[in-house]
């Protein structure tokens, strides 16, 4: 557990009846990204708070660049930057403004934190908007200095909660852009997110939360294997009768269908795609029918998601 | 040290914005400004000063200490639109001492409030408002002032830490009228059923704004009860007693943000 950049033994935290935290565990080795996915309400704005020094838990243990973030939240504040829900940046002032005066907060000089700050909006793609006030600044010029301000000390630790909520196609991709520069650095960044495509795409290794605790940890590939084999799907044109077709496809590949009687489509979980298509394919031309379409891909971590939270629902 | 330090830098953040957006304070120094012609010129033919003197001189301390308890108003909308937004998390989650987010907010708001008192005083000037005693007894009311705003202060921290929600704004924008016109700022007490009028002479902002006139030698509306001679004592004693009120509860309210 020492390498670790960011630990978490045992978290609790209650609201009233409601568990926010319940038994929250975390290891994240430095200099990655690590996604931390959930639904809405599981916790992980909770969970980030208290790894910030925000919020006492109730019970457990938590160190952040090998401090306790109870006992020495000082030397904790020193290592990390917090990247909160909404862009907590002031407004009226410029970007370099901004950026100056948080580095005069975490203990830079006027003349230091005035070449920082020059640097960052440099990093950030900030200079040419640097004196204009912030209200001025699209949603993702004001993602990126938010995210400028919590790396002025170069954090070990920064924290990211959904970093991306309510932000267009292109402001998100400008947000991850920025987000995997950082992590090149060095620096360890916890992302939160409830979007499954950003964790795909950033994360090195994902824990699903749910409920106050985390449900499953593992890379993103790792995951979607965990959820069974490669999907293959057909679709049947209108005229051809859907579970006969369905009843002899299985009988060939050896797997249950799953028919979607709208969009006429069968998909069987199998072991490995290629074989499958291939046994689907000959069935398709004994039964003298051509698909409409035919897809293989691998598990969605949607698939994933629903999966796992649909077991710890059941349990 | 760090404290301070980090206090200083977030008052300075306001006094960026004075420079960025020059007209919002100077659209609340003509809201007191125009209250002030107002009740001087509007209202002011039909009031009497009981005890004898002149409507205007008797109504610019008062408007003086009114300005300043109207202050817990700005105090209140900054700390809650901060807490709201993650500013004041963002503070939370740096190195810096705890006391360092109101510290910012006490300098921010209290220069503030010294060019209100200060624009205040020039445009009462300019009305025919004069000061009548020496310049030691006018700078301890403009002291007396100064030390109204910054027990009020405390609330609007607390009130702001407290309820961050936008409707706690619009509530503190409602109940200072009440509190304000409950007082001997406008009117003297002496005019008021007696009840109504012991309760306005009780108010804090009653006896700063006695002790003020009492200090800058303008008839002060009082011709009887405790704040004819203890007006100066009791803008020094209501005062402190608040700030030592909300002092800790203000450290709680920003304790409890860890709940």
């Amino acid at each position: 557990m020492t390498n670790h950049t960011l630990t978490a033994d045992g978290l609790r935290k209650r609201y009233g009846d409601v568990h926010a935290l319940d038994g929250f565990d975390l290891s994240v080795p430095p200099g990655v990204i690590h996604g931390l996915l959930g639904p809405n309400g599981a916790g992980k704005t909770t969970a980030v708070r208290a790894l910030a020094t925000l919020i006492d838990v109730d019970g457990g243990s938590a160190s952040v660049a090998g401090f306790d973030v109870r006992t020495q939240a000082r030397q904790v504040r020193r290592r990390i930057g917090l990247v909160g829900q909404n862009a907590a940046v002031d407004e009226v002032l410029g970007g370099r403004q901004n950026l100056v005066m948080f580095g005069r907060l975490y203990g830079l000089n006027s003349a230091d934190a005035r070449v920082r700050a020059d640097q960052l909006l440099d990093t950030f793609d900030l200079t040419d908007a640097a004196t204009r006030a912030v209200s001025t600044y699209s949603g993702g010029m004001r993602r990126r200095l938010d995210i400028a301000a919590g790396l002025i000390l170069t954090p070990a630790v920064l924290f990211l909660d959904e970093p991306t909520t309510g932000l267009d196609p292109r402001a998100r991709n400008e947000v991850w852009a920025a987000v995997r520069a950082i992590a090149v650095r060095g620096t360890t960044v916890l992302l939160t997110t409830q979007y499954l495509d950003e964790a795909d795409q950033l994360a090195a290794r994902i824990s699903v939360m749910n409920h106050g605790r985390i449900i499953a940890s593992d890379t993103p590939d790792a995951l979607k294997r965990q959820v069974g084999g490669d999907r293959v799907s057909v679709t049947v044109p209108l005229r051809e009768p859907l579970t006969s077709i369905a009843q002899r496809m299985a009988a060939a590949v050896k797997a249950p269908p799953a028919i979607d009687a709208d969009t006429r489509t069968i998909t069987f979980e199998v072991g490995t795609g290629v074989v499958a298509i291939a046994e689907i394919v000959r069935a398709l031309d004994e039964l003298g029918v051509t698909p409409e379409d035919l897809m293989l891909r691998r598990p969605t971590l949607d698939e994933v998601f629903l999966t796992l939270t649909g077991k710890e629902v059941a349990r | 040290m760090t404290t301070l330090r980090a206090g200083w830098v977030i008052t300075q953040r306001d006094l960026a914005h004075w420079v960025r957006q020059p007209w919002a304070p100077v659209f609340g120094l003509l809201f007191s400004i125009m209250l002030l012609l107002v009740f001087g010129f509007l209202f002011g033919g039909a009031i009497s000063v009981p005890g004898g003197g002149d409507y205007i001189s008797f109504l610019l301390p008062g408007m003086l200490a009114l300005s300043m308890m109207f202050g817990v108003e700005a105090t209140a909308t900054a700390m809650a639109n901060d807490a709201r937004r993650g500013i004041t998390d963002r503070f939370r989650s740096m190195p810096i001492g705890s006391a360092s987010v109101a510290l910012g907010r006490v300098g921010a708001d209290m220069a503030n409030s010294a060019v209100e008192l200060l624009v205040l005083i020039i445009g009462g000037l300019l009305i025919g408002w004069r000061i009548s005693s020496d310049p030691a007894s006018a700078a301890l009311a403009v002291l007396l002032l100064l030390l109204l705003r910054f027990a009020v202060l405390w609330i609007g921290i607390f009130l702001g830490l407290t309820f961050r929600g936008e409707g706690a704004t619009m509530a503190v924008q409602v109940l200072v009228w009440p509190i304000g016109f409950l007082s001997t700022a406008i009117v003297s007490a002496e005019t008021m059923p007696g009840w109504l009028g012991d309760i306005a002479a009780w108010n804090p902002l009653s006896a700063t704004a006695t002790a003020a006139r009492q200090l800058f030698g303008n008839p002060s509306g009082i011709t009887e009860g405790p704040l004819v001679a203890g007006a100066v004592w009791l803008a020094v004693g209501w005062p402190l007693l608040l700030t030592a009120v909300f002092v800790p509860l203000s450290a709680r309210a920003y304790r409890r943000l860890r709940h």
